[in-house]
């Protein structure tokens, strides 16, 4: 088992591996996701309140969903670099940061664009965009920590460290938002929780949340790769790829 | 089916620019995602073609990191 | 630079019982005397603070009731920022002029010395900040009864606002022009602290109980007081040694 996990640590293991599983990823996130899409907007029944406009639902879920399983997904392997020096773990973690922060961009816009026919205003201080703008600017922060370090090593260690930092405090944030939502709440209605859904509204739902994750996993593995190319294009196994695939 | 025609589903009982919006933004950005990756790797895949014509032992300089030992 | 390192051989101190504590308020000590020496810049949060909570009344209105009725957010939000405003020069002389790198090659563990640093800077930034508060709260028509709770949610919440701030400093530390990049980094890290700070003030002003509201500020400060150190020693190294 130790050795197994020692193997993926090792950025040639990783992208000789990685070949064979990142194909799988992409199909399964393409078939899901089609899936989704087509019985998400054309088959599941209106909602009895929200009508047509619902069907937003089947894109900002899954979107949310997956910007704060990015950051998690972000901060388990800058811990994972941290601790063991793993310098995969902190490729991953270097690629998950844009995409995290494009996932969380799509959640606040869906969510803003949603609020149009529910609320009548494009935006709400409602506990959950509130959550997830802070969620946007710790990727923000991240991102820009990285970038302003002159020396790779440096920029690594101190995004790992404010991952980390951001991931003991996203779920405070969350709940003292949320505290401070029901304190100020006036008479509106949350979009998302609701008493129990159909079967045929939450099954595309899990479709897409299922799909999503799949894509996530398919483009971090797909960026890692290039990022093992970018910083080992210096070492031997590198060269020998570039003269194999000539 | 939840619409009876074509119409009615692009029109999305009234809420079509919203729902239309929100997917299409989404499709956009995620499309994005894809194609930045694929262009990122294929300039990677040129990088490298070019140094192994180079024949990889002229020492590189244009790539030198501070990690690298 | 300690004292007790002037005197003892440092690998006697190690050993010492009591070392860590010689090491931590010597390091105390030795901010607070540097701190004072720059008064001018002590002074500076204060001024800003009181300069931010006057544009309000000019920017907005001067009539009383709109001013009580958000005077505990602006109260809160202005004195965060001005905590924030000094945060920058935390680490920023030390690490000039080396002394930080003294610090890291003390045997005492850094985390001790970190939080010394942040101590020191909350005792001359968040408490005189706490202090001022209710005079401007005066100023705001703040209504009366929510002072003292004013002050003291500032009082705890301002050490958890140090403490969290601290960690960004010291890891951006080594950046030039940090500053923008810093409160990037904290000001979403601080939105807890400001929502129970907030809370307990609103709380005070109509009459509810604030305990709960302190009882979550002493929970921040007393988890960001276990956490937040560590975090800072782990900065401070990657910002030292690249």
């Amino acid at each position: 088992m130790w050795t197994f996990i020692h193997k993926w640590g090792s950025p040639k293991w990783f992208y000789a591996m990685s070949a064979r599983v990142q194909p799988w990823c992409w199909a399964a996130a393409l078939i899901l996701i089609a899936l989704g899409t087509v019985w998400g907007l054309a088959f599941a029944p209106a909602d009895y309140q929200q009508g047509d406009s619902f069907r937003i639902i089947y894109v900002h879920v899954p979107a949310a969903f997956l910007a704060q399983s990015v950051f998690v997904s972000m901060a388990a392997a800058s811990l994972v670099f941290m601790v063991w020096k793993i310098k995969v773990a902190d490729m991953a973690a270097t690629v998950m940061a844009p995409f995290g922060a494009v996932m969380t961009f799509v959640a606040l816009f869906s969510g803003a664009v949603w609020g149009v026919p529910t609320w009548g205003t494009w935006w709400m201080w409602d506990a959950r965009l509130t959550s997830m703008l802070i969620l946007l600017f710790l990727f923000l922060g991240v991102i820009a920590l990285r970038g302003a370090f002159t020396s790779r090593d440096g920029g690594s260690k101190a995004a790992s460290v404010l991952a980390m930092v951001g991931v003991i405090n996203i779920p405070i944030i969350k709940y003292s938002v949320d505290w401070w939502f029901t304190l100020h709440q006036s008479s509106t209605f949350s979009v998302t929780s609701r008493p129990a859904m159909p079967t045929e509204m939450w099954l595309p739902l899990l479709i897409m949340v299922l799909g999503f994750y799949c894509f996530f996993i398919a483009l971090t593995l797909m960026r890692t790769r290039s990022e093992i190319l970018r910083r080992e294009i210096n070492k031997r196994w590198v060269m020998d790829l570039a003269k194999e695939a000539r | 089916m939840a619409f009876s025609s074509l119409g009615a589903f692009f029109a999305m009982g009234g809420h079509g620019p919203y729902v239309w919006a929100a997917w299409g933004v989404t499709a956009l950005l995620m499309a994005a995602c894809v194609i930045h990756a694929r262009i990122e790797r294929r300039q990677l895949a040129r990088v490298l073609t070019r140094r192994a014509r180079r024949g990889g032992t002229s020492q590189p300089h244009q790539a030198s990191h501070a990690d690298d030992p | 630079m300690t004292q007790g390192q002037k005197t003892t051989p440092v690998i006697a101190e190690a050993t010492l019982p009591g070392g860590l504590w010689i090491a931590f308020t010597a390091t105390l000590r030795r901010d607070v005397t540097l701190m004072f020496r720059r008064r001018g810049e002590l002074l500076n949060p204060l001024v800003f603070f009181a300069l931010v909570i006057t544009l309000f009344p000019i920017g907005i209105s001067p009539d009383r009731e709109v001013l009580a009725l958000i005077a505990p957010g602006l109260l809160w939000v202005a004195a965060l920022l001005a905590a924030l405003l000094s945060l920058d020069s935390l680490f920023r002389t030390d690490y000039d002029d080396g002394s930080l790198e003294q610090m890291l090659l003390a045997p005492q563990p850094l985390a001790a010395l970190g939080l010394a640093k942040v101590l020191a800077h909350w005792l001359l930034t968040g408490l005189p900040l706490a202090l001022v508060a209710p005079l401007l709260g005066v100023t705001l028509a703040l209504p009366p009864g929510s002072y003292a709770v004013l002050a003291l949610s500032l009082l705890l919440g301002s050490a958890s606002l140090s403490l969290i701030g601290a960690i960004g400093a010291a890891l951006t530390v080594g950046i030039a022009r940090g500053g923008v990049l810093l409160s990037l980094l904290i000001l979403p890290l601080y939105i807890p602290v400001l929502i129970f700070g907030v809370g307990a003030v609103q709380a005070a002003v109509i009459g509810e109980g604030v305990a709960a509201h302190l009882a979550m500020l002493g929970a921040l400060l007393a988890a960001s007081l276990l956490l937040a150190p560590w975090a800072i020693a782990a900065s401070l190294r990657i910002s030292i040694n690249g």
